[in-house]
């Protein structure tokens, strides 16, 4: 009895700390939210109850634009789809540099296909790195050295990817089953032979979903890169939203152009990851 | 016997089709790519790009990172010598207290560039004495300059011009001579001026002797205690400027943090409303999906623009834009996670009389709260690195503070500072968020 007595006392105690944790965390998370828009509303430059009013007018005025300029509107959308094509590109580009490398990473960096040992560290923390920079550090400095084009955000982009899709390809290849890397390297095939007849077969559908997500991510990374200077979509938007008002049909032209294709990208990407991995794991 | 369980017929006909077909992707897949590649590096015009780029701008940042220089300027307007870092007004030392690899003495003038190099300025004239080359002898005249080389070709380090001469024979030593003044320029390594500009009284203070000070009584000014004062001396140091800085990276984060934690406020109640098990309603399920849909659609790029325009520049920018773009996201990916769960868990609850708050609260979200908190502290992570590129954009911080350094700056070691902070910081956020998302789902 004592001993039952003594057990229920610590659940229920254990159970008070929990609750203890679980305020403090909403807590802490309400001060943080709190705290945070009063801070930021302070340093804003315009205040959020001003803004709020102000928050449709922008909106407004490009979609008043837009009406006015009737069934033109659609010229413009045409006239800006090789802006968006090279945008296209760079993401398509990074993206396929990118993940060749993130494959060459992965390998090189998961035990459980045979890497050499003293290599996993140095190529996880290299990863890392690669993931933690922002692109838009690698993409300013490099159009300062090469000058404005879409180049430097290609680079930019497939670093990060690089490092991104490594990690995570190198999380699939620790889940793959050893049988057939066994089974080959008992007929005497080498490192390669057995990545290429055992490794890759097993890893190739996640790969190429983690791939689409990528290059869906991508596609956003290039346009918002184009902006500082990179070229694409990113750069046309940057000209229209400086000519100001009278360009605000050309503005919503971009909007429209870069929505549409988003949502296109983001579908296309989704059903078809569906169909590689099964519905249930294509997040 | 049932027709399912012979073994499938394999005629030589179904073999050659499959290895046809196997045949056919295996070069078609890699003939596809190398095809994009060659038509996206014309489209890109790399080539016209390789010809336009500027390596050696790169070897000035590099330069310029590790590095920084003293100038020693004779100018012939205002006939004085001037000893100067970087050439800075601010940063310009007395002319009866100059480094002691100078020697002035009215309008003569000796420096020691080390290693045997040396310049001597006699009047107009500047002798600069090369180690195993000679003597380069550049005088400035009323209408340019007039140089002399020991041997009659000059090599390449040196430009001779007859408005401009321009010698480097090493990466750290320089003079230029124009017709109104020679200019030396000797490089150091490090940052100069880092911790306190050079007007300040604690400028050159070795560590000890600033801990001294901030413990001692004796104010330096009268207004603040010491160690006020060398913190503010510090934030205020208008080379650096360090107090900018922070707050540029404070609001940074602050974007980050505040955008992520409201999208996941508001992304969790609406994933209900989306998901199939917890919405019988198929309009109200089909209008969620499209709003999540459209939050995401628009992108980050837009809603920042959008919300410049409402809010100008700011830390609440940033985080509004971060905050909708991600509230579809998180919201998708929270209504898949619950489509997933288990009911089992549920129906337990409810064998238990439990009502509908509580079976979400017991039977629901303990099955999804890993789901949750590893998306959040990922978008959190990810969010870091997209809170510099919307500053870019014009929402301030710290991508706004970079972008303004590369344009205006001559000094690349305030970029280098920036670029160097700010990895930093995404590293420490990453980091900080992994050890987190460890500590908190698998409870190691």
């Amino acid at each position: 009895m004592m001993a039952v007595a003594a057990l229920e006392q610590e659940i229920l105690s254990m159970r008070k700390r929990r609750q203890l944790y679980s305020m403090m965390g909403l807590l802490l998370v309400i001060a943080v939210l709190v705290s945070g828009y009063s801070k930021s509303n302070e340093m804003n430059s315009g205040g959020f109850l001003q803004g709020l009013s102000k928050f449709f007018d922008y909106p407004g005025e490009i979609v008043a634009e837009a009406v006015a300029a009737g069934p033109g509107f659609f010229a413009l959308i045409l006239q800006f789809v090789p802006a968006m094509l090279e945008t296209l590109n760079i993401a398509g580009v990074a993206t396929l540099l990118g993940g060749a490398l993130a494959v060459v990473l992965a390998m090189a960096s998961t035990r459980n296909v045979d890497s050499w040992g003293p290599l996993i560290p140095v190529v996880r923390r290299m990863m890392d790195i690669m993931r933690a920079f922002p692109e838009l550090i690698i993409a300013l400095f490099l159009i300062f050295v090469l000058g404005s084009s879409p180049v430097p955000a290609m680079i930019a982009v497939a670093f990060h990817t690089a490092g991104a899709l490594g990690k995570l390809f190198s999380e699939v290849n620790e889940n793959i089953d050893r049988k057939p890397i066994e089974g080959l390297s008992a007929c005497g095939a080498s490192w390669l032979q057995r990545i290429r007849f055992a490794v890759l077969p097993q890893v190739a559908p996640n790969y190429l979903s983690y791939f689409l997500l990528r290059l869906e991510i991508n596609v956003r990374a290039s346009a918002i890169l184009g902006f500082v200077g990179a070229g694409g979509i990113g750069q046309e938007l940057r000209r229209t939203i400086g000519w100001g008002k009278g360009a605000g049909d050309e503005t919503a032209a971009i909007f429209v152009l870069l929505f549409v294709t988003i949502m296109v990208i983001d579908q296309l990407s989704s059903y078809l990851r569906g169909k590689l991995v099964g519905s249930g794991r294509a997040h | 016997m049932a027709i399912d369980t012979l073994e499938p017929v394999i005629t030589p006909d179904l073999v050659w089709k499959q290895v046809r077909h196997r045949a056919r992707v295996t070069l078609l897949v890699p003939f596809a790519i190398v095809a994009y590649l060659v038509y996206t590096w014309f489209a890109f015009g790399v080539p016209d790009l390789l010809m336009r780029a500027q390596p050696e701008r790169a070897v000035i940042l590099a330069t310029d990172t590790v590095a920084y220089k003293v100038h020693v300027t004779r100018s012939f307007r205002t006939n004085e010598f001037e000893v100067a870092t970087e050439g800075e007004r601010t940063a310009t030392y007395d002319n009866s207290d100059v480094p002691d690899w100078v020697r002035l003495d009215g309008d003569n003038a000796m420096i020691d560039l080390g290693d045997g190099y040396s310049v001597e300025i006699v009047g107009k004239t500047a002798l600069f004495t090369i180690p195993g080359y000679g003597v380069i002898e550049g005088t400035a005249t009323a209408n340019g300059v007039e140089t002399v080389l020991p041997e009659s070709d000059a090599p390449d380090w040196v430009k001779v011009d007859p408005r401009k001469l321009d010698v480097r024979p090493t990466l750290d030593r320089r003079l230029q001579v124009t017709k109104t003044k020679i200019e030396v320029h000797n490089y150091f390594g490090g940052w100069e001026n880092f911790w306190f500009p050079f007007r300040s009284p604690l400028w050159g203070m070795s560590f000890s002797e600033l801990y001294a000070l901030a413990l001692s009584s004796d104010r330096m000014d009268p207004d603040y205690s010491n160690l006020w004062f060398i913190v503010h001396e510090f934030l205020e140091n208008p080379d650096w400027q360090h107090g900018t800085v922070f707050v540029a990276l404070f609001e940074t984060i602050m974007m980050a943090v505040l955008g992520t934690l409201t999208a996941a406020i508001f992304g969790l109640p609406l994933a209900f409303l989306a998901a199939r098990n917890f919405t019988p309603s198929k309009i109200l399920r089909f209008g969620t999906r499209r709003l999540f849909d459209f939050l995401r659609g628009i992108d980050m790029l837009i809603w920042s623009l959008i919300f410049i325009r409402a809010f100008g520049l700011g830390p609440l920018t940033g985080a509004l834009a971060i905050a909708f773009t991600d509230t579809g996201s998180l919201g998708k990916l929270f209504s898949e996670a619950l489509e997933n769960i288990d009911n089992k868990q549920v129906e337990g609850v409810r064998a238990t009389g439990a009502s509908q708050i509580q079976r979400y609260r017991f039977g629901v979200i303990p099955q999804i709260l890993p789901v949750f908190v590893s998306q959040v502290l990922y978008y959190l992570e990810s969010n870091t690195r997209s809170a510099t590129v919307i500053g870019a954009l014009g929402a301030g911080g710290i991508g706004l503070l970079l972008v303004e350094t590369m344009k205006t700056s001559r000094d690349w070691e305030n970029t280098s500072y920036i670029i160097i902070l700010t990895i930093v910081v995404v590293i420490l956020m990453d980091q900080t968020s992994g050890w987190l998302r460890r500590k908190l789902i698998e409870g190691k």
